[in-house]
């Protein structure tokens, strides 16, 4: 009898040991999007975005084998909020990595968080403070807007226009850049004629334009994000203002041409490549996996996919990276990340370091401009 | 500083403050029938732009015909504010009325972002938007739009109210509501009237300003904010005072940011909202009254 | 008053054992924010229960205090312990000083003329980059601390929070039970008669207005140093209607109802999360059904209710 029960014991715990191997509990993921809220512009896309690499990962068996699991909570881009809901993918969700939050602000504030419980964050915000100085559990994905400045510069200085008029609207995005413009603008010969702002829900700003219009400037830079920015466009083209209008890569989604409608024709502004990924010569680096995340997203949502989804997509992709080089906990998913080199996404071509979270050279942007309600790439 | 800047601003300011005007014009009514400031007047500025837009996009209307529908729409939505909220209220007191309005522009804001998402969308101009140079300034044809509809309804107002049966009898609600009911008007009638009126106006200033400024569903704050401050201006009268209560702070505002600084234009409106609050309650045109206990 | 004095012992003592409940899981962290909460909802239910003076500014108080603890600690380096105070006092002082403009206004005109005042000092935060940061906010304010006892992680700032959350409530009770609550109830229900009765109505609405203001610049400070970054959209127009909300889901003039409506409205959202599209709906709905069906709010309100029932039943039987 006690002879007969062994064998049934080892086979009873080789299967309790295999199937506790091939059922390791999925690996948990925090994602923070501004779903709701005046950032919601780009939470939902972010949110779409790592949805579909995830279940997509899944369905082709996981990464070694280990399912993810994306959990997911809306901070309606409330500091406050994000805080909370970083606390709570940490402490109840107990997640390896957060990917998020959506803006400079929430990312600011849930900082102290993840660098005190030691969990590994991607961020999506474009904030230049927030990899500067690195943190040493904090990345992110969306292009510096340290970047976009100065591909604008660069262009103006091609130009030989050195006086330049700047307006933006006064939430993080805005300020974020404006601190940006006017602390490179003394590095490529820029002298900054005037320095405006506008309300986040303003719908008249033809009083700014006008002041600028009474200045030297030869140039104006808008930084702001839907509708502002389209505002802007009509107002100027009311006034008939004659100087070449810039404006940031908040705007360059098909969502601001359809706002500004006319008023956008010769509007230049820096933008990832998402938005000219068919047009990009073959040569390009980035192509492949832009075009693949255009036809996936659309497949998905019947909706263009543009860069703050490929921002949620490029964290996914390398925190899969990472995993796929056995990285587990959150300790070593850090440490892995640390070690990407040369990952071609959408944003750009990332190469982490110890000395640089944030990844991305100037090549991440390129020029373009508004013609015929299209983007033109700009040489 | 250049004429033909200032001139700009002149009118950049006007057509902004015709805005606040309608808007401010709204609150006056419904407070001088029922003595309650409608905190969700704004709301029916955003209903007046997102109906036009879904009036234009999914009943395929013609313009001339989505203008009307859209008004009507917002006017039903407003009589149903009034019985479903504010009627059966049954001790009014101004405390509730004000968190009772608060809460009716925060639930009729969530539903318009179910219903039109959180996207903004842009309307056509009525008539182009070919921009036309008045001295060095120039404007644009939906800004003579607005001046000549705010024109038209402050004149109709004005007729409604002082050679009209039930205007005149709105007007001895808002002298007396005791005394108008005794001698035989029906001052929940009155009332009602008053809400369908104000939101019909605002929905009308939504309309008008949302090819130029574009509508969300959030857009009503602000601009409610503004029209507010119009009608405390002009003393809460729902005539000229209000109108040049809004032409004043639109100036105001346009040269704040043109001359002071951009970024403390909407301070400059609420400062003096305050001072006027604090020195005139009255308004910048009325008379003082003394309190009734 | 023995009563009162039991009852507070009770809610003291729940408030002392709660954490053995939530051992540190994330519903810690957002305890930590009912009592700030609370104190805020507290804060406004003093003016606009007992005093029955409403403001629609409150987010504005909250946000002073948080900033100037803030600016003081991060950008100055001081004592966050001195900081704290000194922002209460400042806080206090200017809202006792528009206090007697401001508090002449009545009813609805009380109501924009604190919400205009609420959206300025929102813009000045916005604006003042140099101080404030500006929309991206200010980072690396310290954590309280006690000698080597930093109050740095959520049961810390529990015990922390609580015990100020704690004190407002005694402040609350004692003030409603003096002669000081018997005048502002009076003043509630008719300024007039109460003048005529010898009650310096003016001042003393100012008064409240300024101790009102002092305990929400303390749970801003509190808010500041826990959470030891802000940016201006936590101090918005939103904040103070949900404030607002708070009290009025709570009951006007209760206490208790202040803390309930506290909590209920924090932790909402924590249960609401599925259905996260639809927040904004709720607030709004909950907010006009509560002053159509429950004007007492719930403390009031959930006796009468079963009352009505039991009454309901009773018939039923009989």
């Amino acid at each position: 009898m006690g002879i007969r029960i062994v064998p049934l014991f080892v086979a009873a715990f080789t299967l309790l040991v295999s199937t506790a191997v091939f059922a390791a509990p999925p690996l948990k993921i925090g994602g923070l999007f501004a779903v709701t809220g005046p950032a919601a512009f780009l939470g939902e896309p972010e949110r779409n975005t790592a949805r579909m690499v995830i279940d997509e990962i899944n369905k082709a068996g996981g990464v070694k084998g280990r399912k993810l699991e994306l959990v997911v909570y809306d901070t309606a881009g409330d500091a406050t909020k994000a805080v909370q809901l970083a606390t709570k993918l940490i402490k109840d969700d107990k997640v390896a990595a957060i990917i998020g939050p959506s803006t400079t602000g929430e990312t600011m504030a849930v900082i102290p968080v993840v660098e005190r419980e030691q969990i590994p964050l991607i961020s999506l915000s474009a904030g230049s403070k927030i990899t500067d100085p690195v943190k040493k559990w904090v990345f992110k994905t969306a292009q510096n807007d340290a970047l976009a400045v100065g591909r604008i510069f660069e262009y103006l200085q091609k130009q030989k226009q050195t006086k330049v008029a700047i307006l933006s609207v006064s939430d993080g995005f805005g300020s974020s850049g404006r601190e940006q413009l006017k602390a490179q603008a003394a590095k490529y010969g820029m002298t900054i004629a005037s320095d405006d702002t506008y309300g986040p829900k303003d719908t008249d700003m033809t009083a700014q334009l006008t002041k600028i219009r009474g200045s030297q400037a030869q140039a104006l830079i808008v930084w702001g994000t839907n509708p502002g920015p389209a505002v802007i466009a009509k107002n100027a083209r009311q006034l008939g203002l004659k100087l070449p209008l810039y404006m940031s890569h908040g705007v360059s989604s098909k969502k601001f041409i359809e706002l500004a409608g006319d008023a956008a024709e010769g509007i230049r502004l820096p933008s990832g490549k998402v938005i000219v990924a068919d047009v990009l010569p073959a040569s390009d680096s980035q192509k492949k996996s832009l075009l693949a995340f255009v036809k996936d997203y659309q497949n998905h949502y019947k909706a263009e996919g543009d860069h703050f989804g490929g921002h949620a997509w490029d964290a996914v992709m390398l925190l899969k990276g990472s995993l796929e080089h056995g990285a587990a906990t959150p300790d070593a998913i850090r440490e892995q990340l640390e070690k990407t080199r040369q990952f071609h996404g959408i944003g750009g071509t990332f190469t982490y370091s110890a000395q640089d979270h944030a990844g991305l050279g100037k090549d991440a942007f390129v020029l373009v401009e508004i013609r015929n309600r299209d983007w033109v790439l700009v040489k | 500083m250049q004429l033909d800047q200032l001139l700009q601003y002149v009118l950049s300011g006007l057509s902004t403050g015709a805005i606040y005007a309608l808007i401010g014009i709204g609150f006056s009514i419904i407070y001088n029938a029922t003595g309650i400031i409608n905190f969700a007047q704004g709301e029916f500025v955003m209903l007046g732009g997102l109906l036009t837009l879904s009036c234009l996009n999914l009943l395929q209307l013609p313009p001339w015909a989505a203008v009307p529908c859209a008004v009507a729409a917002a006017t039903v939505i407003g009589l149903l504010f009034e019985r479903l909220a504010i009627r059966p209220l049954r001790k009014p007191t101004p405390i509730s009325l004000v968190i009772i309005t608060i809460g009716g522009s925060i639930l009729i804001r969530g539903l318009a972002m179910l219903v039109w998402g959180k996207d903004t969308h842009s309307i056509p101009p009525f008539s182009g938007d070919e921009p036309i140079a008045v001295g060095g300034a120039t404007i644009l044809p939906q800004h003579l739009w607005i001046l000549a509809i705010t024109l038209v309804i402050v004149v109709i107002n004005r007729f409604y109210f002082y050679h009209t049966i039930s205007g005149k009898a709105m007007r001895a609600c808002s002298y007396n509501r005791t005394a108008a009911g005794l001698v035989g008007i029906d001052v929940q009638r009155m009332v009602l009237f008053s809400f369908m009126i104000s939101s019909a106006m605002g929905a009308i200033a939504g309309i008008i300003v949302a090819p130029l400024t574009m509508t969300a569903y959030d857009v009503g704050v602000m601009l409610g904010l503004k029209g507010f401050c119009a009608a405390i201006i002009g003393g809460m009268s729902s005539g000229l005072a209000t109108v040049v209560g809004g032409l004043i702070l639109g100036i105001l505002e346009s040269l704040g940011a043109g001359l002071i600084s951009s970024g403390y234009k909407d301070a400059i409106a609420f400062i003096i909202l305050l001072l006027i609050l604090f020195i005139r309650p009255q308004g910048l045109f009325g008379k003082a009254e003394s309190e009734r206990v | 008053m023995n009563r009162e004095l039991l009852k507070f012992l009770v809610f003291s003592l729940l408030v002392l054992l709660a954490p053995l409940l939530f051992q540190g899981g994330y519903l810690m962290n957002v305890l930590v924010f009912v009592g700030i909460n609370t104190m805020l909802a507290i804060a406004l239910n003093l003016l606009l229960g007992y005093a029955g003076q409403i403001s629609l500014g409150h987010a504005g108080f909250f946000g002073l205090g948080a900033y100037l603890s803030g600016i003081l600690t991060a950008t100055y380096g001081w004592n966050p312990w001195i900081a704290m105070p000194l922002a209460a006092v400042t806080v206090g002082l200017l809202a006792f000083l528009i206090g007697f403009p401001i508090l002449k206004l009545k009813g609805h005109y009380l109501a924009m003329a604190t919400l205009g005042l609420g959206i300025i000092i929102f813009i000045v935060f916005n604006e003042t980059i140099e101080l404030t940061g500006g929309p991206s906010g200010l980072s690396g304010i310290p954590n309280l601390s006690l000698g080597d006892f930093k109050f740095d992680s959520d049961i810390r700032n529990y015990y922390l929070v609580w015990s100020f959350t704690l004190g407002t409530v005694l402040l609350s009770l004692n003030l409603a039970a003096s002669r000081v609550g018997r005048a502002l109830r009076a003043v509630h229900d008719s300024e007039v008669a109460a003048r005529v009765m010898g009650v310096n109505a003016r001042l003393l609405k100012v008064q409240i207005f300024a101790l009102s203001a002092v305990i929400s610049a303390l749970a801003g400070s509190l808010y500041a140093h826990t959470m030891t970054f802000l940016a201006p959209s936590s101090f918005g127009f939103n904040f103070s209607v949900e404030l607002l909300t708070m009290v009025v889901i709570g009951g006007l003039g209760s206490i208790y109802g202040s803390f309930l409506g506290a909590a209920l409205l924090t932790l909402l959202p924590e249960f609401l999360r599925a259905a996260h599209d639809y927040d904004i709906v709720i607030y709004g709905g909950l907010l006009m059904a509560m002053i159509m069906f429950m004007p007492g709010g719930l403390v009031r309100g959930i006796p009468d209710l079963l009352r009505r029932f039991a009454k309901r039943g009773r018939a039923g039987h009989a």
